[in-house]
């Protein structure tokens, strides 16, 4: 059963054609790992999931939900699809407590205290627990984007899209933050993941995808494909970020 | 010339009573003034073409126009042309309600895009609609950024009232005009004027300076 089902999708921003007739199937449960060069579609074929972009040609089917179903059904995606950002983007007025309770309050309805005592288990999740009480301002990066992580899972979602989520991180912030991804990715938590660590490919990645302007040109097994993959390109482009 | 400070005594009751009055004018009109400028600024930041036209055309015509000419037109054009009898008091505060909206109008829509996208995104990201949106993240942060034009819009809104000596409502510059009309203490009494209307804006800047402090910055 796939969560995620691309049929045919296309996306363009005027006259620029960013996603072309695009067929994509993921099934619950996989951590696919979406690499490219720059300006590919990645970030867009992850932001039409959520219905951040609108699409502009076929189908797009998140958890039997199609993204052209209307207002409603979209927001029922949103919940269904958490998503992560490389800019982190925490709420600022907002301490972290309070960045991670927010969804659950206010999307999903809970009490104050109810929505309180998850977050504080989220916190405490991504080892957190005695940050709770700091502004986004006054954490590192990596901290940042953990509550960013623990914000998200707050609603529940079903699947985690997260764009670039180290990208913005100096080098030893990095770590922390693919721990918390590689123990979701442990539990069992659908993901897809635009990145260039190409260890947490190796290690955590069930799949690999390739894309290249606005199609996906490789799609298999991460540990096969970077070992040895037969695309020049793909073998070019992983030269590079190695 | 010497300073008769006796002046200034028995002209105060007066003066008091007119800078009541500017009080009254402003604080109703800005408050009329905040809540047309968040719908309109609203309007332009968010709404579709047609409710963005409307709010241009509404800022667009109040700044284009001194706001001596509004209340005038308020006061003694609009009963001739409907037939709507306004009496001075509410013709000053309804300038002051539609032009301070209009400057509130641009003060509310910078701010709100001033925000980074990327909150929005993540509020959207989240299954909240766009109102929530806006109410729980956007705004608290425009909010804040609010503050420092919205002072600045005030003190000129508090000003502007002693245009409206034209239509003769008696505010404090009208007051102090009558008076001195009868007295011919010029000094005395625009010097008492003066430091009412600087003890008002002083007051205001305080308030504002306070609250600016109380809150996070972001
Ligand atoms: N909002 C937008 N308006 C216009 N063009 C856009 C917009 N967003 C993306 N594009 C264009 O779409 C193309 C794909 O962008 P996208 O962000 O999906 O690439 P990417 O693979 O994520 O690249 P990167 O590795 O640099 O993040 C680029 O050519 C980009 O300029
Ligand atoms: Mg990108």
């Amino acid at each position: 059963m796939s969560i995620v089902e691309f049929r045919k999708v296309t996306k363009t921003f005027g006259e620029v054609v960013v996603l072309r007739e695009v067929d994509l199937s993921i099934n619950a449960g996989e951590v696919v790992v979406l690499i490219g060069p720059s300006g590919s579609g990645k970030s867009t074929l992850l932001r039409c999931i959520n219905a951040l972009e609108e699409i502009n040609g076929g189908d797009l089917v998140v958890d039997d939900i199609s993204v052209l179903s209307g207002r409603s059904q979209v927001r029922v995606i949103r919940q269904e699809a958490g998503m992560v950002f490389q800019q982190f983007n925490l709420f600022p007025q907002m301490t972290a407590l309070e960045n991670v309770a927010f969804g659950p309050r206010r999307v999903r309805g809970l009490s104050k205290a109810e929505a309180t005592e998850q977050a504080k288990a989220l916190l405490q999740k991504v080892g957190l627990a005695d940050r709770g009480h700091h502004y986004p301002s006054e954490l590192s990066g990596g901290q940042q984007q953990r509550v960013a992580i623990a914000r998200a899972l707050a609603v529940k979602p079903k699947l985690m899209l997260f764009d670039e989520p180290t990208s913005a991180l100096d080098p030893e912030l990095r770590h922390e933050v693919l721990r918390v991804m590689q123990a979701l990715a442990e539990e069992g938590m659908t993901m897809i993941v635009v990145t260039h660590e190409m260890a947490f490919a190796r290690q955590v990645g069930t799949r690999l995808i390739f894309m290249e302007d606005g199609k996906i040109s490789v799609d298999g097994d991460p540990a096969t494909l970077l070992k040895n993959s037969e695309n020049p390109r793909l073998r070019e482009f992983l030269q590079h970020v190695h | 010339m010497e300073f008769d400070w006796s002046v200034i005594e028995d002209a105060l009751p007066a003066l008091l009573g007119g800078a009541r009055l500017t009080i009254l004018i402003t604080v109703v009109g800005l408050a009329g003034g905040l809540v047309v400028g968040f719908l309109a600024g609203l309007m332009r930041a968010y709404g579709n073409t047609i409710l963005n036209a409307i709010a241009f055309a509404y800022i667009e015509l109040i700044r284009g126009t001194p706001i001596v000419v509004q209340v005038m037109f308020i006061y003694f054009a609009l009963p001739m042309l409907a037939d709507i009898r306004v009496n001075p008091m509410t013709a000053a505060i309804t300038a002051i309600v539609v032009n301070a909206g209009a400057y509130i109008a641009e003060i509310v829509r910078g701010s709100f895009l001033s925000v980074h996208k990327g909150l929005k995104e993540a509020g959207l990201a989240l299954g909240l609609p766009m109102w929530k949106v806006l109410v729980y993240i956007i705004g608290p942060v425009a909010f804040r950024r609010m503050i420092p034009p919205l002072g600045n819009q005030f003190i000129v809104s508090l000003k502007d009232t002693s245009l409206f000596i034209v239509i003769g409502v008696g505010e404090l510059t009208r007051q102090g005009q009558e008076i001195m009309a009868a007295n011919f203490r010029a000094v005395e009494i625009w010097t008492a004027v003066a430091i009412l209307y600087l003890i008002m804006t002083g007051t205001l800047t305080l308030i504002l300076r306070v609250t600016e402090r109380r809150m996070r910055m972001l």
